[in-house]
């Protein structure tokens, strides 16, 4: 049976910024471990030995040359902005620093 | 608030043992961004831009687009790993750091994560009285940078009280390496000086790199200090700040000894010290709390699905070994011996952390002791009356540009202050300057003449002794025609001249 606790939910709600109710939570607690249950599976034929995948097709080195395109105009960046004071994008004042 | 808010610096040594941990960005001044091919705003072309002018889709993570990694970045990355003796990882990852803020479009930085690009190197780092100090490194990753966010109303235009944010995507996506240190023991008194130098020697190995403009005012490279106290005898460490926004040389001695102090006080009063991130503010000199470590800092990370892994072959690794520059300690004693300096001469500019200005002024064309008078003196002064780095003030090539006119004879020492100080308040090239001042030495002698004839007519007693072979009488003279022609004179071509019309 998964270890998915309430706490882990609301901790991974108030991250992601959804507010959910506590009979959400508890809803959001059973389905999760059931999912969570369902991949550990994996984990009975992945042994140490087998590499983690986290891209499904086998290449590397994947690179772009250093060289200028087109960008957007401010205008086109602006386009689908709520609020902007002509340039630049406007949000809330959001307590908190940037990473 | 009856306590003291710092404890005396020495006392907080004698009591505490300082930990020093250094996370340094440095923004890659590659043509085009890190995961876009917009311009990159960290090089000069790029620099100044209007806000939201150098992006594509990639950087405000509109849907559907996608992700390609810059493959010179990643070379720079190499080679900067390489500097910093670091092992280069056969396979790294990108990985997605999760966050909510408005920095960035996505809600994640692109980042590396358990498979940086370099890992476990060494950076040999010399303290002001010349001893070597090995500060180990723990890694070199690869990520993007945020962009800027200006906060409007509220008094100070901080974040606190602020009504909104204006937010600029330009510099999201600018390539950048962070490098991090292992915690640093054994500094004692000499943190302060030794986290000043440490970034000074970064910055050296960035530019001698060619990789990052380096230029700390502008946010090419920027440091995060960690310190921590633990008693005397105690073996487990102490909790530890995080001081952001450290943006110059200076402010990164003066924040890590205020932090000891800081916190010293604190720990003696019995008090203890929150895990935090704090801010450096380089007018009152002190550093303010930011947010505390939380559930914040939950990234969350995971594999970056978009990208693929970087393996970087041997014979890519081995090229770019070997074409790595001289490193900063052998690059010292070269310059130490080609110069000619004395100790004291050369250190007093190793401590500045004017070698690389002073080693490109000369590279540029000027004599090392011309460089070095500019960089020590007038711009070292005016730095310092301003508490900003000499560096921000000119470029090498301009310092080069001014000593090659003084060489030449267009500028007397006098006018090459003023031409400086034009430079300096970034009116333009030195030459510019010259033109647009018009502070050229007058090389005219009928003007010269002229003006010696009147200085000499109107002190015929000075005129008298002259002519008796009292030569020294000629100063007298000199310092009349020389404030006639306003300092644009060589006073050595006067004296000539003076001399010469006395006899007639």
């Amino acid at each position: 049976m998964s270890e998915i606790t309430t706490e882990q939910v609301a901790h991974l709600a108030n991250l992601a910024r959804i507010a959910l109710t506590t009979e959400e939570i508890e809803k959001l607690t059973g389905e999760l471990g059931v999912i969570i249950d369902s991949i550990a599976t994996v984990s009975e034929v992945a042994t140490p030995d087998v590499p983690a995948t986290s891209h499904p097709i086998p290449m590397s080195n994947v690179f772009r040359e250093d060289v200028v395109g087109a960008t957007l105009t401010t205008e086109q960046a602006i386009a689908g902005a709520p609020e902007h004071d002509g340039s630049r994008f406007r949000v809330s004042a959001i307590l908190g620093e940037e990473q | 608030m009856a306590k003291p808010e710092l404890m005396d610096f020495d006392k907080a040594i004698e009591l505490f043992e300082p930990v020093l941990g250094f996370e340094v960005h440095v923004e890659l001044s590659t043509k085009t961004k890190m995961f876009s091919d917009a311009p990159n705003p960290a090089n000069d072309d790029g620099h100044g831009a209007e806000p939201n002018t150098l992006i594509t889709p990639v950087d405000l993570g509109l849907p559907g687009s996608l992700p390609v990694v810059n493959g010179q970045a990643v070379r720079y990355s190499i080679s900067l790993g390489l500097a910093l003796g670091c092992s280069i990882a056969p396979s790294s990852r990108f990985a997605r750091k999760n966050y909510f803020y408005p920095d960035l479009a996505k809600n994640y930085q692109i980042s590396q994560y358990d498979e940086p690009i370099a890992f476990e190197g060494s950076v040999e780092v010399e303290l002001e009285d010349g001893r070597l100090v090995q500060v180990p490194i723990e890694r070199a990753h690869m990520e993007e940078d945020a962009g800027k966010l200006t906060h409007v109303g509220g008094a100070t235009g901080r974040i606190q009280g602020a009504e909104y944010s204006l937010v600029d995507y330009n510099r999201a996506g600018v390539p950048l390496v962070e490098i991090v240190t292992k915690p640093i023991f054994g500094a004692e008194a000499d943190a302060p000086q030794l986290a000043k130098a440490y970034v000074s020697t970064i910055r050296d190995i960035v530019r001698a790199l060619g990789i990052s403009d380096a230029r700390m005012e502008r946010g090419n490279l920027r440091c995060d200090a960690n310190v921590s106290l633990r008693p005397r005898g105690q073996e487990k460490l102490g909790t530890r700040t995080e001081t952001k926004n450290v943006n110059s040389l200076r402010s990164v001695e003066r924040a890590v000894r205020y932090e000891i102090q800081r916190q010293a006080a604190i720990l003696a009063a019995g008090g203890t010290i929150i895990q935090e991130t704090r801010h450096w503010h380089e007018d009152t000199g002190r550093t303010s709390p930011g947010r505390p470590k939380s559930d914040a800092d939950d990234y969350r990370y995971f594999p970056e699905p978009d990208l693929l892994p970087v393996e970087p072959s041997l014979d890519l690794i081995e090229e770019l070994r070997a074409a790595l520059p001289e490193s900063p300690a052998l690059m010292r004693r070269r310059l130490k011996t080609d110069w000619g300096f004395s100790d004291v001469d050369f250190q007093a500019i190793v401590n500045a952390g004017l070698l690389v200005e002073v080693s490109e002024t000369v590279a540029a064309g000027a004599a090392p002791q011309a460089a070095r008078k500019w960089w020590m003196g007038e711009l070292s002064r005016t730095a310092n009356e301003r508490g900003v780095d000499a560096s921000t003030l000119a470029t090498p090539q301009q310092v080069a540009e001014l000593v090659a006119l003084v060489d030449a004879g267009t500028l007397t020492d006098r006018l090459a202050r003023q031409v400086l100080e034009g430079v300096i308040a970034g009116e333009g090239s030195p030459e510019e300057i010259v033109e647009a001042r018009g502070l050229a030495v007058v090389s005219d002698d009928g003007a010269l003449i002229a003006a010696i004839d009147e200085a000499l007519a109107a002190q015929p007693d000075v005129l008298a002794k002259i002519r008796d072979g009292k030569v020294q009488a000629a100063g007298a003279v000199i310092g009349a025609v020389m404030k006639a022609m306003r300092g644009s004179a060589d006073a050595a071509r006067v004296r000539e001249l003076i001399l010469e019309r006395a006899q007639q």
